[in-house]
């Protein structure tokens, strides 16, 4: 009977072994990789918008509040999008002739909303809620990033579940208030920080307010600092344990 | 229909070992529940079909393990793309407002107050509207026909609204033409018209009870004097009507208070039903409000029924007789008598004993004014007429129950249909503008419709479908929804609401209103005719401040009809007694779900099971077992019902409890126009519903019910889709020790309550003790300081009406699977209502039990996950993670409560014209009609996903949200669940437990409570309060007690 197998066949072999035990890894790690890049994720890729906004000329700059055109923030799971009108509060007075406002006067002329594209999303089963995190004093930079920063809105942050549950798994990290200013709620301070960066300038701040600024990553792991997070979790009343259960978020 | 051969071999009640169950029952101490005649003979073919959770499974797809094992590796392959989403997904664009409206908080919901109309009568409703969509409808606390309450019907309003199938454009002989051409081509016709008074010109509409309308047509009338207003209703009031006109002189609305009725007499009336009574959310309220038991210490309301068909009103009358509709009068006659009414003969043959009736009598008398008598509204006057003078001879006018003037406007001012008829055949009609009624289908077949309304010159039709009326006119118009138009109507007891649209209209539609002030020359949009009629009619000292309140409040407080003095004056040999023959009377009532046919393109309603039956998607000749038996015809067979004007095909439905002298056919299926839904059809083979045209069957002279049809065996049978049987508690199969089964049904006798009720829950905590000592999992030190979400359901008040299931369907963004899914005991509803029969088949007593994830403390679906997709909260929620299940469906084999639903076909996306989509002419958007119905709150389910009810889980995090931001607990009462808001009868409580104020505590601490399946050990967190009944004790019944 003739045989079945060559001799090359066991080189073939070899190599075969040799290719599954390094390629079939590499891929995954390849695959792993590619979904946690920002080719993925977005995470710091600018995003072209039909009007050139700048979130760090209005919001830093000229130093209008976050809540100027996000008007549901404090109240909604939604933070809200400006409408035309909004724009228009300023522009029908100023940069009037602007060819870069051409859209929105458009826009306001014809009545036809103007169509950004979204930077921020969480798919559609994850019931994301605004307000709630605001009144935990909790920055927009802490998951927007460094937004005063941004001349064309990028992502901040990745929005996967493990990084959510970061902070919902060990808030102390996070939570922090501005010991200097009691007489302010934690939903006031949040915005607070922007009128300090307004008013003081970024060196005057305390770190983890620098960090949130320039977009690092503001979590402790320090002592006192988590010290710190569980005081506010016990007066917030915080029910840790149940900041993961599933149906917190997913509906 | 054609016979079809049936994949699944029907399974035939074994006749003898009904029998031989019978006589177990008999020597049996206990009491047994049973769900079907097939459960009652329990054969293994049944047993094995019960057992099965999903049956017909091999014929769906033979699949072997091979080709398994590929599709699983190559499912697990593309699994890993899936977290690279963000890498070929298309971006997404968001569009902000251009002019951001008032009031309006980007994803908060407002919620405005309108009314929807059921055959013309208003039930108050609050309309939930996410960003200007309205996407539900609960019901108005401040309406008198709602009172916060809303049935399933009106629910399905929403769902009505967005109807693709909706008449969009204008018709003018089947081509497409615009409202400009229409006025333009109508002027000189009604100017003709003017010259002769309007002599030619006929309106015909169904009832009307808005004051706008009203004054509307009075106004087209004094421009077209000799025109006339004709109404028709397939199934209305007139009876009622003519009944009044013959004990009280005229034509009054008796309005029913419940609250004060002791001893209530159904004779025939479904007073619990929407379909039979345009008060009975309210009457269902007051009514189970007078049989509310706390703890050992209680009275309960007594409720005696006649009925000619299984109603809600049998199922929870203490004493029931089925009888014949015809027999009624008889009944009526009888008690008359016995009260001393004179001129009575009250001797005719009844179904009651005359030990019964004397009981029944004598209970009539000692309540005496807190007595009260109802009449079934489809009775001949005759009945409603005897009625009155009952109800005057025991003194209940003014008590329990009061009279107004007639809420329907077309009492005195309108024709009815008949003459119509006349003046087409006599060829004196030019012109007949329609609105929104259907005669062509559903005029008695006698008068011919069709044929009569071809000889008027000109016929147009408003209408929301183009339906079988609509496709024979020369002008269809597109009529606006109540939710897209200006509008008021009038509630059972007159009250008035403002009708406000939520949204613009969709298709470009008018309003009757605005159709029939155009007709009368009056442009102007609904909304100015509305303002104007009611600035006319006074509001109040401050017009423009009455007038928001009124349409802030949704209803003009005050405006009930005052009731009205009157004196029964009844003649006796006025009354006319109805032919009682010795054959089979068939009765005519309109469907529990699609009514007269006009929600047939409804899919929400067609797939709502019926209260009784449990049937989707079809009508059927129902009879009772014994009269199958006589016709030699069993489930699912296939007959042919001749009458002299007609002959239909029809399925037999076996209905225990339908009175053996009587068969059920409802109204309203066999459509052949009207949308993709109501046309749906069991023909050439497709089995998708759609049912018979009983129509065909009812003549002039015979309009509820009759004698004297044939019913003709066909060869084959015919598959229906019905849920009875569909995921049972397996209850008194499950016994892991011997002899330690308790039942799922618990009921006892008000007497025996009061009397034992101490010794019956000692003895059920004891048993709770034994099945914990039983237990085998460890005792888990469960701390959490948090609320603990429970729901409690009274069985004693619920009476089984379904308005749960389509509140929950709404909520929860619950998709139709349409008939042959159902028929795979696919259906998605995560509520089912559970109908559990006691006693005899002839007359069995009736259980309600609704069944929703019952949130087990310790689950028996979460250990078998092995994707970790149903864990367990903080808060005591079964948690069902939709993104992380795979679909191996271990939960729901597992789930002893069997409350899961697996989407098998992606059910939502495959919806029948899910991709409709509309144009918007103004600002060029196609909008996707079906999409906008959905609940922004609630995940939209794909297929392979399992599904169940979290107690309405969104609603809960949107209260604690809410309380955290205001760092407060949340509040009882703040976290109101779909089925709880809707329920009429306030059977089902939710709240936090730990919070021991909470009225959910309390309730659960009620001794009438228990845990379904308590044996099991699985700690539900829903418990079911046991049913009583107060049965005459000087009356004996067939019942076995405990």
């Amino acid at each position: 009977m003739a045989q079945i197998f060559k001799p090359s066949a066991n080189s073939i072999t070899a190599v075969a072994l040799l290719g599954a035990a390094i390629g079939v890894p590499t891929i995954w790690l390849a695959l792993a990789g590619l979904s946690r890049s920002p080719a993925n994720t977005k995470v710091n890729v600018p995003l072209n918008q039909p009007v050139p906004f700048s979130h760090q000329h209005h919001a830093w700059e000229l130093g209008i509040d976050c809540r100027y055109c996000h008007t549901a923030v404090e109240k909604s799971g939604y933070a809200g999008l400006p409408s035309t009108e909004t724009c228009m509060s300023c522009h029908s007075q100023i940069w009037t002739n602007s060819p870069l406002l051409e859209p929105v006067r458009q826009s306001y002329e014809t009545g036809t909303p103007i169509k950004w594209n979204l930077v921020n999303k969480v798919p559609d089963f994850v019931f994301f809620n605004h307000s709630i995190h605001i009144a935990r004093g909790l920055n927009c930079n802490t998951c927007h990033g460094p937004v005063t920063q941004m001349h064309i809105t990028m992502k901040g942050n990745s929005f996967q579940m493990a990084w959510c549950l970061q902070c919902h798994r060990a808030p102390e990290r996070y939570l922090r208030e501005d010991k200097t200013r009691p007489d302010l709620s934690p939903r006031q301070q949040v915005f607070n920080t922007y009128w300090k960066l307004q008013t003081d300038g970024i060196g005057k701040m305390p770190v983890r307010e620098q960090q949130l600024i320039t977009g690092n990553d503001s979590s402790s792991d320090k002592a006192e600092d988590k010290a710190e997070g569980q005081e506010l979790i016990k007066k917030y009343g915080v029910r840790v344990q149940q900041l993961a259960d599933c149906a917190v978020c997913h509906h | 229909m054609q016979n079809t051969t049936s994949t699944n071999e029907p399974i035939e009640p074994n006749t003898t070992a009904v029998e031989e169950m019978r006589e177990q029952i008999q020597g049996k101490t206990g009491k047994a529940y049973w769900r079907s005649l097939e459960e009652l003979s329990d054969t293994p073919k049944f047993q094995k079909w019960m057992d099965d959770e999903f049956p017909n499974r091999s014929s769906i797809m033979q699949i072997n393990r091979r080709d398994l094992l590929k599709f699983m590796g190559a499912s697990f392959a593309l699994a890993g793309l899936a977290g690279c989403r963000g890498m070929f997904l298309p971006q997404d664009k968001v569009v902000p407002y251009v002019k951001a409206p008032e009031e309006m908080v980007p994803g908060k919901p407002l919620f405005y107050a309108t009314s929807v109309m059921l055959a013309g009568y208003a039930t108050g409703v609050l309309v939930e509207q996410h960003e200007g969509r309205p996407i539900k409808l609960e019901g108005n606390p401040e309406h008198p026909a709602s009172l916060g309450a809303l049935d399933a019907i009106s629910q399905s309003e929403i769902l009505n609204l967005y109807d693709p199938d909706r008449a969009n454009i204008v018709i003018n002989t089947s081509s497409p033409s615009t409202w400009d051409s229409f006025s333009k081509a109508i002027k000189p016709v009604l100017d003709a018209q003017k010259a002769k008074g309007g002599a030619g010109v006929r309106l015909l509409t169904g009832t009307v009870t808005s004051p706008s309308l009203l004054d509307a047509i009075n106004r087209f009338l004094a421009i077209y004097p000799s025109a006339k207003w004709h109404v028709w209703e397939p199934v209305g009031r007139s009876n009622v009507a003519e009944g009044a006109k013959l004990a009280l002189g005229k034509a009054l609305d008796t309005v029913y208070n419940f609250k004060d009725a002791k001893v209530i007499v159904s004779l025939d009336s479904d007073f619990l039903s929407p379909t039979a009574n345009p008060g009975s959310i309210r009457y269902a309220r007051e009514f189970t409000g007078g049989r509310r038991v706390t703890g050992y210490k209680g009275e309960m309301n007594r409720l005696y029924a006649f009925e000619s068909s299984p109603g809600l009103v049998g199922a929870m009358a203490d004493h029931r007789w089925p009888c014949k509709a015809a027999e009624i009068f008889g009944v009526a006659s009888a008690i008359a008598a016995a009260l001393g009414v004179t001129g009575i003969d009250g001797s005719a043959k009844i179904p009651a004993e005359s030990a019964e009736m004397l009981a029944l009598v004598k209970d009539l008398q000692a309540a005496g004014s807190s007595a009260l008598v109802i009449a079934g509204d489809h009775q001949p006057a005759s009945v409603h007429a005897l009625v009155h003078a009952i109800n005057a001879k025991l003194g209940a006018v003014g008590r329990t129950l009061q009279y107004i003037s007639p809420v329907d406007g077309g009492v005195e001012k309108a024709s009815d249909l008949q003459s119509l008829v006349g003046d087409l055949n006599s060829g004196s009609v030019d012109v007949l503008c329609m609105i929104e009624v259907n005669p062509v289908f559903d005029a008695p077949t006698d008068w011919k419709f069709a044929e009569a309304m071809a000889k008027a010159k000109t016929k147009i039709r408003l209408g929301i479908h183009e339906n079988e009326t609509g496709l024979l006119v020369d002008w269809h118009l597109p009529l606006t929804h109540s939710l897209e138009s200006w509008g008021d109507a009038r509630a059972f007891d007159g009250t008035v609401s403002i009708v406000q649209p939520l949204i613009a209209p969709l298709n470009d539609g008018r309003s009757s209103l605005e159709f029939v002030s155009f007709l009368a020359g009056r442009l102007k949009s609904g909304y100015d005719l509305v303002r104007e009629y009611w600035k006319i009619a006074g509001l109040g000292a401050d017009y423009e401040k009455a007038w928001r309140t009124a349409v802030h409040d949704g209803i003009l407080k005050g405006s009930a009809s005052p009731p009205v003095a009157t004196t029964v004056s009844l003649n006796p040999s006025s009354l006319v007694s109805p032919k009682v023959g010795s054959s089979l009377e068939f009765n005519f009532r309109p469907d529990p779900s699609i009514y007269d046919g006009r929600y047939a393109n409804n899919g929400w309603l067609q797939e709502l099971p019926n209260p009784l039956s449990k049937l989707t998607w079809d009508n059927v000749l129902m009879i009772s077992p014994a009269k199958a038996k006589e016709l030699g015809v069993v489930d699912d067979d296939l007959v042919e019902i001749r009458s002299k004007t007609g002959k239909v095909k029809a399925v037999v439905f076996i209905q225990p409890g339908h009175p053996t002298t009587t068969a059920t056919i409802s109204l309203g299926y066999g459509r052949t126009a009207g949308g993709v839904v109501a046309t749906v059809t069991n023909e050439n083979g497709k089995m998708e519903g759609g049912g018979f045209n009983a129509y065909l069957l009812r003549t002039s002279d015979a309009m509820y019910f009759t004698e004297g049809f044939e019913v003709a065996k066909l060869s084959g049978q015919f598959d229906l889709a019905t849920t009875q049987g569909h995921q049972p508690l397996e209850g008194n199969k499950v016994s892991q020790f011997p002899g330690d089964h308790r039942e799922i049904i618990l009921d006892y006798t008000l007497e025996k309550w009061l009397a034992e009720g101490e010794a019956i829950h000692k003895e059920l905590e004891e048993s709770s003790e034994k099945y914990k000592k039983q237990n085998l999992y460890p005792e888990e030190i469960f701390e959490f300081k948090g609320a603990q979400w429970a729901m409690t359901i009274d069985m004693n008040t619920c009476v089984g009406c379904n308005a749960c299931v389509t509140a929950c369907q709404a909520e929860n963004n619950i998709p139709v699977v349409g008939k042959s899914q159902v028929g795979r005991h696919r259906e998605m509803h995560w509520i089912r209502i559970d109908r559990y029969y006691s006693g005899s088949e002839e007359n069995p007593q009736v259980n309600w039990q609704p069944v929703m994830c019952v949130q087990c403390e310790k689950a028996p679906c979460e250990p078998v996950c092995p994707v970790a997709a149903t864990v367990h909260s903080h808060e005591g929620l079964n948690q069902m993670t939709y993104n992380r299940c795979v679909g191996t469906r271990y939960c729901s084999n597992n789930c002893p409560y069997k409350v899961r639903r697996f989407n098998y076909l992606n059910y939502t996306d495959n919806q029948k014209q899910f991709d409709v989509r509309i144009d918007d002419t103004k600002t060029n958007v196609r909008i996707p009609l079906l999409k906008m119905l959905n609940n922004p709150d609630v995940t939209v389910r794909g297929r392979g996903i399992m599904e169940k009810c979290t107690y309405c889980v969104q609603r809960i995090n949107d209260a604690r949200i809410e309380s955290k931001k205001q760092n407060r607990e949340i509040k009882d009462g703040e976290v109101i669940t779909a089925c709880q808001q809707a329920c009429p009868t306030q059977s089902i409580i939710f709240g936090n437990e730990a919070d021991k104020t909470s009225q959910v505590a309390r309730w659960r601490k009620d001794p009438r409570g228990y845990l379904l399946l308590e044996e099991l050990q699985t700690r539900p967190r829903t418990s079911h309060l046991a049913k009583l009944r107060n049965p005459n004790p000087e009356i004996k019944t067939a019942e076995v007690t405990h």
